[in-house]
């Protein structure tokens, strides 16, 4: 009797950390594996396992939605990493002058955040609508030629996504940069301040160079977003006018759901993988790196 | 002292300036939810009340039409929250407890196990959707709440793991070593040691999950249709119809109400937010 309740007091640890350990491993790789196997087979409203080589990726790869989308992530990606990462670090930089009411504007930088991107889209929307946003108040307060069309033109309706991309996702990286700010050595600033420094030198030579590791953080996490985007432009735009700021996460969809294609949809979404990997895969390299150079010093 | 003053004066305005862009989005859809949408058409969203509508919200919450269902969104806001709730809490609770296992219980090939839990944060919806679609299908699961809680549960297991492993780690291995001299087991050790240490954590993991989930529409529009979708799916339907001209007064009380739940949990639990927005990079 008592050995059997020893026992059983060891097994039951086991029998509660594995299923879960398991189950979250194994929907990982089995859901990835899942997808890239259907990406290689002839799937169309329904899964069908036959082989079909890499037909569907090089279907996709001529399809003009992927080429555009794909052509739009790079305009959309590069301004809004760039855009939201320079404001971002401005914010920082003001927050961090011993300033009055730093947790109200803390506070109202940061909830967008909070607020989702099908709201996010929606109200930018209606913000850029010709006939009801930006461009009628002005045209209402008497300047009648101002045009802010961005949402129903095909050249800019992308930035249109870009703008509110930042103003969800700028706080995000006021708030990482700022709390590297704060991490930085006084005494290093101390230092500098003694060596006669004045405010700006101290920032790009003292300050900015400590927080290097907390930039590339920023980058990568601001372009996994960016990649990932999907809901705020079927809120905003719909991918419109026609696929003028469609993104590869809409392709996916539209593929894999409203053509019947899931084969090529699958194939898609593997590529989107790809491009998230081209990131994720040095930034591993990088903090590996780091952490081996940390560990040498000490 | 001159030159000091103007300094101060332009960091003050820069910080004024980005606030109201910050600010306007919110500002637009509340003041518009309280006005009527003959005054919106009539000059813009942008724009004070020339008459308060309090009835938006009512008419909105109860009795509004989104594709042909009249019942306003709240079956909507009501399926979002019998999503978030047990999403939340056994995702979490799972969390915890991978987390203890693999930060202190370690075993051969934990970090493996560890990293590929910490993959699944990285990976697409995208490459979920087809497996997700067959499994809800087979288990019958396909167009209900209880799918979508599954989803949420199963998937937000990589970050729940992640928040509390890398919180788990630093209590101290003496106080472990201590606890199993005195006998203490894997769940003594986790009820008496680990759960008094987690508040912190748990509140951060809580406040991370219930924002993402309520938040989430791709599962939500894929996996459920009419009367079962989440809020966020509903708010789509909704700006999406064509059978009639946009209300935006309706529509700026309903896409108040969809963005309250966590608008509140965020100003509330601000704190945590940020710790832990910074908890996985700054380290």
């Amino acid at each position: 009797m008592m050995a059997w309740r020893q026992r059983w007091d060891r097994i039951l640890p086991h029998l509660v950390i594995w299923p879960p350990l398991l189950v979250s491993c194994a929907y990982v790789l089995v859901f990835s594996v899942w997808t890239t196997w259907v990406s290689f087979t002839r799937s169309t409203l329904l899964p069908d396992y036959s082989w079909a080589g890499v037909r569907n990726y090089t279907a996709m790869l001529a399809s003009r939605n992927w080429q555009i989308a794909f052509t739009n992530l790079f305009i959309y990606g590069a301004c809004f990493v760039v855009l939201a990462m320079a404001v971002g670090l401005l914010l920082a930089v003001l927050i961090d002058q011993r300033i009055r009411g730093e947790n109200l504007f803390r506070t109202i930088f940061l909830y967008p955040i909070a607020v989702s991107f099908v709201v996010t889209g929606t109200v930018w929307g209606w913000l850029f609508n010709p006939s009801i946003g930006v461009q009628k108040l002005v045209h209402d307060l008497g300047w009648t030629s101002f045009r802010f069309d961005w949402v129903i033109d095909r050249n800019m309706a992308i930035y249109t996504i870009v703008v509110a991309a930042v103003w969800h996702g700028s706080g995000f990286a006021m708030a990482l940069f700022l709390a590297g700010l704060r991490s930085v050595d006084a005494d290093l600033v101390k230092a500098a301040q003694i060596d006669g420094a004045g405010a700006w030198r101290i920032y790009t030579r003292v300050v900015l160079p400590t927080i290097g590791p907390i930039f590339v953080a920023v980058l990568v996490m601001l372009l996994q977003f960016a990649i990932k985007t999907y809901d705020l432009v079927v809120a905003l735009t719909a991918g419109g006018p026609g696929l003028a700021s469609t993104l590869p996460a809409l392709v996916v969809y539209d593929f894999m759901f409203q053509r019947g294609e899931l084969g090529r949809g699958a194939a898609a979404a593997v590529m989107l993988l790809g491009s998230l990997t081209v990131v994720l895969i040095p930034y591993a390299g990088f903090r590996a790196w780091q952490n081996r150079r940390g560990a040498a010093r000490v | 002292m001159s030159e000091r003053l103007l300094a101060r004066a332009a960091i003050y305005g820069a910080l004024t300036l980005f606030a109201a862009f910050y600010l306007v989005p919110l500002a637009v859809v509340m003041l518009n939810s309280v006005r009527s949408t003959e005054d919106i058409n009539h000059s813009s969203v942008i724009g004070l009340p020339s008459v308060y509508v309090w009835g938006n919200f009512a008419h909105t919450w109860s009795s509004y039409c989104i594709a042909e269902h009249c019942t306003g969104i709240q079956p909507y806001f009501w399926n979002s929250l019998r999503m978030v709730i047990p999403a939340t809490v056994i995702s979490t609770l799972l969390g915890a407890l991978n987390g203890y296992s693999l930060a202190l219980w370690r075993f051969r090939g934990d970090t493996l196990v560890f990293g590929i839990i910490t993959l699944g944060v990285f990976l697409p919806e995208q490459m979920k959707l087809v497996p997700w679609a067959i499994v809800l299908r087979d288990l019958g699961l396909f167009n209900t709440i209880s799918g979508l809680v599954l989803i949420h549960v199963i998937q937000g297991i990589s970050f729940t793991t992640l928040f509390c492993r890398n919180y788990y780690v630093s209590i101290p291995a003496d106080l472990l070593k201590a606890a199993r001299i005195d006998g203490a087991g894997f769940f003594r050790i986790f009820w008496r040691i680990v759960l008094p240490l987690s508040p912190p954590i748990l509140i951060v993991t809580v406040i991370w999950q219930f924002t993402g989930i309520w938040n989430e529409f791709l599962y939500g529009v894929t996996f459920s249709t009419g009367e079962n979708q989440p809020v966020t799916a509903a708010l789509i339907a909704l700006s999406a119809q064509i059978s009639q001209a946009p209300q935006y007064g309706q529509q700026s009380a309903a896409v108040l109400m969809a963005a309250a739940p966590t608008l509140l949990v965020y100003l509330f639990g601000g704190r945590y937010f940020v710790r832990g927005l910074t908890s996985g990079a700054v380290k």
